[in-house]
């Protein structure tokens, strides 16, 4: 094989991967635990903060909060 | 706010404070340096006829401060912060993390005394001489160990994005240090690179343009998915979105390089590629960019009361800015146009002022108060004036040199009929003088900031636990 096709095969190689990755990280079954995680910075905070008004629940998901 | 001491983990924040009290005196003194040397181009008499002061001497020095010195000791200090907030686990490696930062200032003062002395490779932000470059890989080699272990030892399955470009960050500044700084040394303090002619131009440029990719880039992304969502109290805007980003700016970033090198010795095709590559990379990094201002969809009334957030928010903007006018600059008929013009410097300063110095600023705000057991810094009122001095800054630094970029790339073209040139160097230079003192000026405001800024951070750590309590609970 030479150089030029190995390349040809290199760049598919690397598509495929991205579009694994893209459907992957966009697939529903991902999406709970991605809100999860994406809110897991504010778990220390709930636990200080509990008697405030800052509270980030489940509810508080990413995409979802468009509530201008 | 949360302070260290509600927590239930033994954090190790000493190391987090050390690095961020050393980010803001950094700050103040590569930005002075920044300004010495503009004014120089206006007066070159404060060179004060000194080789130690001049022009070709502390250059270097100031983008050796400002990228090595500013912008790497913020990285330390957040990266070493939110992997353990993000983990919920202590920082790995006992004594190698105060060895990092004490090895780190190290190769920070032996920059600012070996620099002025003229001891250079001559490689641009690789300047620093063999023995230091030793120094350097033994640090970061502790950093990468530090970072990683604490990953390996984390109390939560997953890891958080910002620490996948913290990673990256780390492990690829690690090679491209590496690579790029083989030499054979000849003596004490002078080497010569391994690589010859065009290779070594490529391996130069492979690493300048990644430590754009990663260093300034990857490692402050890191910075913006944590202290974005932080400050703005809710979560980023797609979590899907940053997985995607984060792989798509890594594998795409590390091809850029050649851009460097248009119509040079570098084959045609090397040179096409890295047009091309840095043209892809418009998309990852406005897809980042969107990913970090869309955080506050439904909450942008916060812009109005919170600078440390205006701060956060107008980095994006800025690096939204720098990134679109990056790959246009890659394409070679407008390179032709653009390359060893003060357009380039602008570019390079709205990305690195801009963007990384105000994202750094903004998480240093935000972090401060949390280091130093307080609810808030000294005075909001103060950052406010910093955020507008910033600002300004920049805006009239990045102006002044685009105008005054453009117009040189138009002067060194510009032929007569017969074919001769119409200007002549020295007559460009003259026209530059004034956007030249336009920049001063812009350098002055920014340094006026971080003199501010230390103020207030000495101001809050002074003052007694607590007793500066957050604003929304007063």
């Amino acid at each position: 094989m030479d150089y030029g096709t190995l390349r040809g095969l290199f760049a598919l190689l690397i598509l495929g991967l991205f579009i694994i990755i893209v459907v992957w990280s966009y697939s529903k079954k991902r999406k709970d635990s991605f809100d999860e995680v994406a809110n897991s910075i504010f778990e220390e905070d709930n636990l200080a903060a509990d008697n405030t008004k800052r509270h980030h629940d489940k509810d508080s998901k990413q995409e979802t909060n468009n509530n201008v | 706010m949360t302070t260290s001491n509600t927590s239930a983990v033994n954090y190790n924040f000493d190391v987090v404070r050390q690095f961020t009290v050393m980010t803001v005196i950094w700050g103040i003194v590569g930005t002075s340096l920044g300004v010495l040397i503009a004014a120089q181009l206006i007066w070159p008499a404060l060179n004060f006829e000194t080789p130690w002061l001049t022009y070709s001497r502390l250059r270097p020095l100031h983008t050796n401060a400002v990228i090595f010195a500013f912008g790497t000791s913020a990285l330390f200090a957040t990266s070493y912060y939110v992997v353990q907030r993000t983990c919920k686990t202590r920082l790995f490696g006992g004594m190698l993390v105060p060895f990092t930062f004490w090895g780190w200032q190290a190769v920070i003062v032996s920059a600012i005394i070996s620099l002025p002395l003229g001891y250079t490779s001559s490689k641009e932000y690789a300047e620093l001489e063999w023995p230091i470059d030793i120094l350097i890989a033994v640090v970061w080699v502790s950093y990468a160990i530090v970072f990683f272990g604490t990953l390996v030892k984390r109390k939560v399955s997953h890891i958080y994005v910002a620490n996948w470009f913290f990673g990256g960050f780390i492990a690829t500044v690690a090679v491209l240090h590496i690579g790029n700084s083989m030499v054979i040394p000849v003596s004490g303090m002078k080497s010569y690179s391994i690589y010859s002619g065009a290779i070594d131009a490529m391996m130069q440029w492979w690493y300048g343009h990644n430590a754009v990719g990663f260093l300034l880039t990857a490692g402050f992304l890191g910075m913006m998915y944590y202290f974005v969502p932080k400050q703005a109290e809710r979560p980023v805007y797609s979590y899907r979105l940053s997985i995607v980003h984060f792989w798509a700016l890594v594998s795409l970033y590390i091809w850029a390089g050649p851009h460097h090198l248009h119509y040079t010795a570098l084959p045609d095709w090397a040179q096409s590629v890295g047009m091309v590559m840095s043209i892809v990379l418009f998309l990852p990094s406005w897809g980042g960019m969107i990913n970090g201002i869309m955080t506050l969809s439904g909450a942008w009334h916060k812009l109005r009361t919170d600078p440390i957030l205006r701060f956060l928010i107008v980095s994006l903007s800025f690096y939204g800015m720098s990134t679109f006018e990056g790959p246009m600059m890659a394409i070679k008929s407008v390179n032709a146009l653009s390359h060893y013009t003060d357009w380039t410097v602008g570019h390079v300063h709205s990305g690195a002022l801009g963007w990384v110095a105000m994202i750094s600023i903004g998480a240093m705000y935000h972090l401060i108060p949390v280091l130093f057991n307080q609810g808030r810094m000294y005075s909001i009122r103060l950052i406010n004036v910093h955020f507008w001095l910033h600002t300004v800054g920049v805006v009239l630094y990045i102006v002044a040199m685009w105008i005054s970029g453009v117009m040189q790339g138009l002067m060194w073209r510009a032929v007569n009929s017969d074919g001769t040139l119409t200007y002549s160097f020295v007559e460009s230079l003259t026209a530059s003088y004034p956007f030249y003192f336009i920049r001063f000026l812009g350098g002055v405001l920014i340094v006026t900031g971080f003199i501010l800024m230390a103020y207030n951070m000495f101001k809050t750590i002074g003052a007694k636990d607590n007793s500066l309590k957050p604003v929304d609970a007063a």
